[in-house]
């Protein structure tokens, strides 16, 4: 079961956008995320939509699984709907029992919840569309440019990758001390929320101790073998910015530009701007 | 003695090594003054009990730890010196016994060009090496697979191609075959076994397994953190009743050559494989 929890999920299906230089999308998913918060009328919204379908669509992805990912933060979203279309002082448009709906309050709503599900979905097609290698890699090199961060730009890509080759070792890990504790009795189907939080406990401390002994080992080991962090260290794969990378490039910037005009239309899509 | 200096790999001088202090800030002296030396190409094994300090040694020998006391020179290095660290743990690689707490990286080909990434080995040269060392330990195919889906002696080997990319003279083994079922034992010996022979390796393995060891060059018996016994494999066996007393088993053929003695059987002391023993039955 513990398995099926796929942190930083990569869906291969070989597409021009898998096949993108990682550093290409890590910058345009950047901008466009930035860019989300920047729009201020339907027009912007309708556009990333547009841009959004079709990425999805050359990545080859299937639509049902990038939804699968907003399902997860269907309950935020509808906070956030459900605070911004009452909490927002306005023109009163309907009123439910002490609570009044104001026209600002369902602009807000509706741009808050399409922000949050475009975030999510344009996230989760950069993950899924590079493999976590190409994806550290990728950091790496955009860190080198973010002021304090650049310092420790190889050791956090390090333990991002270390963090990655541990997740499915240590969840079989899991799995074993959960029989274990099981076949001596320990129950973590029943009770409520505090017992089934208390009868976990015997399964962290000795994953935790595990862990500790694995982190020591490990360290030895990387030491054995010469490491001594980032400085004067080469790299087998080099990340290469081909002709698509370029082009493809060109093309993000466009729609980032894109975007910001939206900003400036003034003839309002529903809402009165 | 310059043309013996030549061919040494490792001259270990009188050497003392205590951890500093356990719960009751008692120190407790893990070497007690071992001197011993690996030629060059020797294919040396060291046994010895819990305790007995093997691993402590095989440490010393690859510069993670340092002697208390004495000198380990590796290749006509001192430890000591730090700014031989780095030449001596790539002239001296070391395989360790869990396979996996010492893979890094998430995809094999990845994981066995980490040493030579760190050494600061050219891009072109290292795709060459992690290419040759995947071959001598016949993995090739597992190239792209990600190590926590291969079995243990797939993950030991591969753990043995990323210390060969950073091209040794020299590899330590401790206890690489502990947490392995009989067939990645095997696996893991023969790959073992093949590099020292055709390779030219100097292998040191340090194991619990005394079948593994039958056809070293010498065999070194360490015990309290002494050197009690050394010399080829067939002198050191024949003293079962000495290696029983320090808490180590004989090969089972020696041991039921031993067994046979005692009822009054006459065969050799020597025995060490069943080829030998349906031989020295049968005369």
């Amino acid at each position: 079961m513990l398995k099926d929890v796929t942190i930083g999920q990569y869906y291969p299906t070989g597409s021009v956008i898998h096949k993108l230089d990682p550093r290409t999308k890590i910058l345009f998913t950047t901008a466009f995320v930035v860019m989300l918060f920047f729009l201020n009328n339907l027009w912007g919204y309708l556009a990333t939509f547009v841009i959004l379908v079709t990425i999805t669509l050359l990545s080859k992805i299937p639509v049902g699984y990038i939804i699968r990912g907003i399902k997860g933060l269907v309950l935020i979203i509808m906070l956030t709907v459900v605070l911004n279309l009452f909490m927002t002082p306005g023109t009163t448009v309907a009123t439910v029992g002490p609570l009044t709906v104001t026209l600002e309050g369902l602009k807000v709503a509706t741009y808050m919840a399409l922000r949050l599900i475009f975030l999510v979905i344009g996230t989760s097609i950069m993950t899924l569309t590079t493999s976590p290698i190409d994806l550290t890699d990728g950091m790496e090199w955009c860190m080198r440019f973010v002021p304090f961060v650049r310092r420790y730009a190889h050791e956090l890509a390090m333990m991002m990758s270390i963090a990655l080759r541990f997740i499915p070792t240590l969840m079989e890990e899991t799995e074993r001390i959960m029989k274990a504790q099981k076949a001596r009795g320990a129950n973590f189907e029943t009770g409520n929320i505090i017992s089934r939080a208390k009868n976990l406990i015997p399964i962290l401390i000795p994953l935790f101790i595990s862990a500790f002994r694995r982190a020591d080992e490990l360290a030895t080991a990387m030491e054995a073998r010469c490491y001594r962090g980032g400085e004067n260290r080469t790299r087998m794969k080099q990340l290469t910015f081909e002709f698509r990378d370029g082009t493809s490039l060109v093309l993000m910037v466009m729609m980032i530009v894109g975007l910001y005009l939206t900003t400036m239309i003034q003839i309002p899509l529903i809402f009165p701007v | 003695m310059i043309m013996e200096s030549k061919n040494r790999m490792i001259d270990v001088r009188d050497v003392y090594f205590t951890y500093p202090h356990n719960n009751e800030n008692e120190s407790v002296v893990a070497l007690d003054g071992v001197s011993l030396h690996i030629e060059k190409g020797e294919f040396v094994g060291i046994i010895g009990h819990n305790g007995s300090g093997k691993s402590t040694l095989s440490k010393l020998l690859n510069a993670i730890i340092f002697p208390t006391q004495g000198d380990v020179i590796v290749s006509g290095l001192n430890t000591k010196d730090h700014e031989n660290l780095w030449t001596i743990r790539q002239t001296a690689g070391m395989v360790f016994q869990n396979p996996d707490n010492q893979l890094v990286a998430t995809i094999v080909e990845e994981d066995v060009a980490f040493g030579p990434e760190n050494l600061g080995v050219p891009p072109q040269e290292i795709r060459e090496r992690v290419d040759r060392a995947l071959a001598v330990v016949e993995m090739q195919a597992y190239a792209h697979q990600k190590p926590h889906q291969l079995s243990g002696g797939q993950k030991q080997r591969i753990a043995i191609a990323g210390i060969l990319a950073m091209e040794p003279e020299c590899i330590i083994f401790d206890e690489p075959t502990a947490m392995l079922d009989p067939s990645g034992r095997r696996e893991v010996m023969e790959t073992i076994k093949r590099l020292n022979r055709d390779k030219d390796m100097t292998v040191i393995h340090i194991t619990h397994f005394m079948e593994e060891i039958v056809a070293a060059d010498r065999i070194i018996v360490l015990d309290k953190g002494k050197v009690v016994m050394e010399g080829e494999p067939r002198t050191i066996f024949r003293q079962v009743k000495r290696l029983k007393e320090i808490g180590l088993d004989v090969p089972q053929m020696t041991e039921l050559a031993y067994e046979l003695r005692i009822e009054g059987l006459k065969i050799a002391d020597d025995v060490l494989s069943i080829e030998e023993m349906v031989n020295a039955l049968c005369q």
